[in-house]
């Protein structure tokens, strides 16, 4: 190739040396600002590869000299958080938990911790608004199997429900009235008719009366004469409006004909007591929680506690 | 390859600064310079030192964006963040001010009061103060790097430096508590963004007051040419009367011929103290910023000839016309008294006057309630039906304030919060909201299960500490009844 390159006289700035129809190409020279970025760009690049993970190898890249993670940042940061929770988890489980409703401040806290511990703990069988669903218990509501209270939900998710393996679970059974022969289909449907009546749901009517009789005979054991449940067994209420199966005559006659075992798991070996805490309070504060029996004993140095956190908790409002 | 030829007449795309030495001035106009200026740095450094009792529970800087707690504090007014329309409506009226002031006297702002004007002409005179008045610092410009010039050069700069680290310095007051910054600033211990924004501050003091000067008007701000659209004419603008001063020749010439002469001597009084080193006598041009010295210097010369002042003057283009055809020219005020003035001052005046009414009839206490969607309604043993909101309070008070939310509507039902129970619930609650801020709380009703699906019912927030403190929501009560 003939070399035509020339100056370009307007310009003042060299051709590359073709042409075609009488067309050529400047040569224009790179601005050196931008040659200085692409130096520095170099410069920074040899620090970084140094430095920072970078080389891609069989199984990872290579460590970098800092020997920084995205994975250890992450962990550094959550352990970050977890240290500044730290006090209040602290508190959380050496406060009794009688006494917490006397601390707003910590309270509210253990609500909001309890909310995202739900979220990943709680809301596959509870559903994300804690509403459950057939044979999933409503947490928002008011009726509860084995007492709504801090302490008794807080003694459920310790031990949870029919664990087997674990002497302290929540455990009630009912047996499977028609699967096992105690009661004929005909017995069972009028059972359903007084379970019915009950929960306001039917008008007595003949079917009705011949299963209050059975039921007299048959239920009243757990439910009580009135059917009003007991919770020392788990055993429902039957004449509220709440039912965890469902009060149709379809579900209830499945239900005693076949029994229903719903199971929780207990999360005592799971979690830890400030999270497990943090998840009864939060349950708590969906507007069923019901008001603890009052404190028996007071003792001074608690009493003392409760005063400095009031106070505590009042500066920081 | 060929030796490539070298081409001396290399074109730049942009004109080489003509460096501009101003020289010093007194006069009129000066005089109304310097009270601009005294005034407008006074504001800007004194603003943020001005104290305003707000209470032991806001602060109490006169003027402070405080960006962290999101509230904005100027004197008696507080704007929150949902306010900021106040501060739109601000940022109009200074647009409608500069449409107002340009259309009525020209470019007023550009000549005096403008930041980038006004800190030019304070490093314009520390500039004559080191290196002399115009022809010396010609001199100095053009003379080698003697020690003279090394020392010279570096005071000033030194100063200039000071002058740009107090302007930035002074800035970051605006957005903190001033005398806790300052201290926190000096040991060392204030936030990096507060060095950071004065370094940035200062350079670009230094940079834009010390070097680009009349540049930055000329090439970078948008302002002269909204407002070359904006002037017609009866706006007031700095003119050379050509048909009083031409044709110019020197005091000999018209000494000699005075007939053939105009009253302009072309003594270039008037170019030498121009702070933007333009000739006023070529016509208006993009580079004038009206500031009116070069009629000072002209005036000095009129006076000294005996010819009568004026020569460069203010004076609208129609005015300008009459003059040159020999009418008397309009009283100023008929200048000021147009349609489109009076029209710019009706709609400023109209937005001021609507913020102050809005200011002064807002409410600063309301109530927003969201109903929770998860889950929609919750059946309770008894056959009633639970609904739960998230209310937030909003108190705008700069004191904590008990207020009861009640309910209106809904006749059977019963409200509580969280930390009450449906036994002890009634129509209302109480709740605490703590100064200036928001509380939220979660609102539990519980009504009948029968009835229509969608029941609407409200909210009302009260202030007990001021019965007029009041915002009410409607909301639904949801049941799993008939539509």
């Amino acid at each position: 190739m003939t070399d035509n390159r020339r100056i370009d006289t307007p310009t003042g700035t060299e051709t590359v040396g073709h042409e075609w129809d009488g067309i050529e190409e400047l040569d224009t020279p790179m601005p050196r600002w931008w040659l200085w970025s692409l130096y520095a760009s170099i410069v920074w690049a040899i620090g970084y590869v140094i430095l920072y993970p970078a080389w891609p190898m069989v199984n990872s890249a290579t460590e970098g000299l800092l020997g920084w993670t995205s994975r250890g940042e992450f962990e550094q940061s959550i352990a970050a958080r977890e240290a500044e929770l730290e006090p209040i988890r602290q508190a959380l489980v050496s406060t009794d938990i009688r006494k917490l409703n006397g601390s707003p401040e910590l309270m509210q806290q253990a609500i909001e911790g309890g909310r995202s511990a739900f979220k990943v703990h709680c809301v596959q069988c509870h559903g994300t608004g804690a509403a459950g669903s057939k044979g999933y218990p409503n947490l928002n509501d008011d009726n509860w199997l084995w007492g709504g209270d801090l302490e008794a939900i807080e003694y459920t998710l310790t031990h949870g429900i029919r664990n087997p393996d674990h002497d302290k679970t929540r455990f009630s059974q009912m047996p499977a009235f028609g699967r096992d022969g105690i009661l004929q289909p005909d017995e069972i449907s009028d059972l359903v008719s007084y379970v019915r009546v009950l929960s306001g749901k039917e008008e007595n009517s003949e079917s009705a009366t011949r299963g209050a009789a059975l039921f007299e005979v048959n239920c009243t054991v757990c439910h009580g004469p009135e059917g009003k449940g007991d919770r020392t067994q788990g055993a429902p209420d039957l004449t509220d409006s709440i039912s965890l199966y469902g009060l149709d005559r379809e579900s209830l006659k499945y239900t005693i004909t076949n029994s229903r075992y719903g199971v929780m798991p207990r999360w005592g070996h799971r979690l830890d007591a400030a999270t497990i805490r943090m998840l009864a309070v939060y349950v708590h504060s969906l507007g069923g929680g019901e008001t603890l029996p009052a404190v028996e004993e007071v003792n001074e140095d608690t009493l003392e506690k409760i005063g400095h956190e009031q106070v505590a908790g009042d500066e920081r409002s | 390859m060929n030796a490539p030829e070298v081409i001396k007449d290399k074109r730049s795309l942009f004109e080489k600064r003509k460096p501009v030495f101003p020289k010093a001035v007194d006069g009129y106009y000066r005089r109304l310079k310097w009270v601009v200026m005294a005034v407008t740095l006074t504001i800007y450094y004194v603003t943020p030192w001005i104290r305003w009792d707000r209470g032991p529970y806001a602060p109490d800087q006169a003027v402070l964006v405080d960006l962290a707690g999101r509230r904005f504090y100027m004197f008696g007014i507080e704007i929150w963040p949902h306010e900021f329309y106040y501060v739109a409506g601000l940022l109009v009226m200074a647009g409608i001010g500069l449409f107002l002031v340009t259309s009525a006297v020209g470019r007023a702002w550009c000549g005096y009061a403008c930041p980038q004007t006004v800190w030019t002409d304070v490093y314009q005179h520390i500039e004559r103060w080191i290196d002399g008045d115009h022809n010396a610092q010609v001199r100095l410009q053009n003379s080698p790097w003697t020690a003279n010039k090394i020392i010279r050069r570096f005071s000033k700069w030194g100063i200039w430096l000071v002058i740009a680290f107090a302007t930035g310095g002074a800035w970051i007051f605006y957005f903190a508590d001033a005398p806790t910054l300052a201290r926190q600033f000096i040991s060392g211990e204030a936030p990096f963004v507060a060095y950071a924004t004065v370094g940035i501050l200062t350079a670009t003091t230094f940079i834009l007051g010390g070097f680009m000067r009349e540049q930055f008007c000329i090439y970078a701000c948008p302002w002269p040419r909204i407002q070359s659209t904006m002037m017609d004419e009866n706006s007031l603008i700095v003119t050379y009367k050509d048909w009083r001063g031409e044709p110019r020749g020197s005091l000999k010439q018209v000494k000699n011929d005075p007939e053939n002469f105009g009253d302009c001597i072309d003594c270039l009084q008037c170019v030498q103290v121009c702070p933007t080193g333009i000739d006023i006598r070529e016509g208006p041009q993009i580079g004038c910023i009206t500031c009116a010295l070069c009629i000072d210097a002209c005036d000095q010369v009129m006076e000294k000839i005996d010819r009568p002042r004026g020569l460069i003057d203010y004076i609208t283009y129609e005015d300008a016309d009459r003059e040159r055809a020999g009418e008397p020219t309009q009283p100023a005020w008929k200048n000021l008294l147009r349609v489109r003035t009076i029209l710019y001052f009706a709609v400023w005046a109209g937005i001021g006057l609507g913020m102050l009414f809005v200011l002064g009839n807002r409410m600063r206490l309301d109530i927003a309630v969201q109903s929770d969607r998860n889950p929609i309604y919750v059946q309770l043993a008894d056959g009633n039906i639970r609904n739960s909101y998230d209310a937030k309070i909003r108190n705008m008070e700069s004191r904590p304030r008990t207020v009861e939310i009640s309910m209106s509507g809904l006749g059977q039902a019963v409200l509580w919060s969280t930390g009450g129970t449906r036994e002890n619930a009634g129509r209302s609650v109480t709740v605490q909201v703590p100064a200036d801020s928001v509380g939220k709380v979660r609102l539990f009703v519980a009504g009948p299960g029968e009835g229509v699906a969608k029941e609407t019912f409200a909210f009302t927030v009260e202030a007990e500490d001021d019965p007029t403190a009041k915002d009410t929501q409607e909301v639904y009560f949801e049941r799993p009844g008939t539509e």
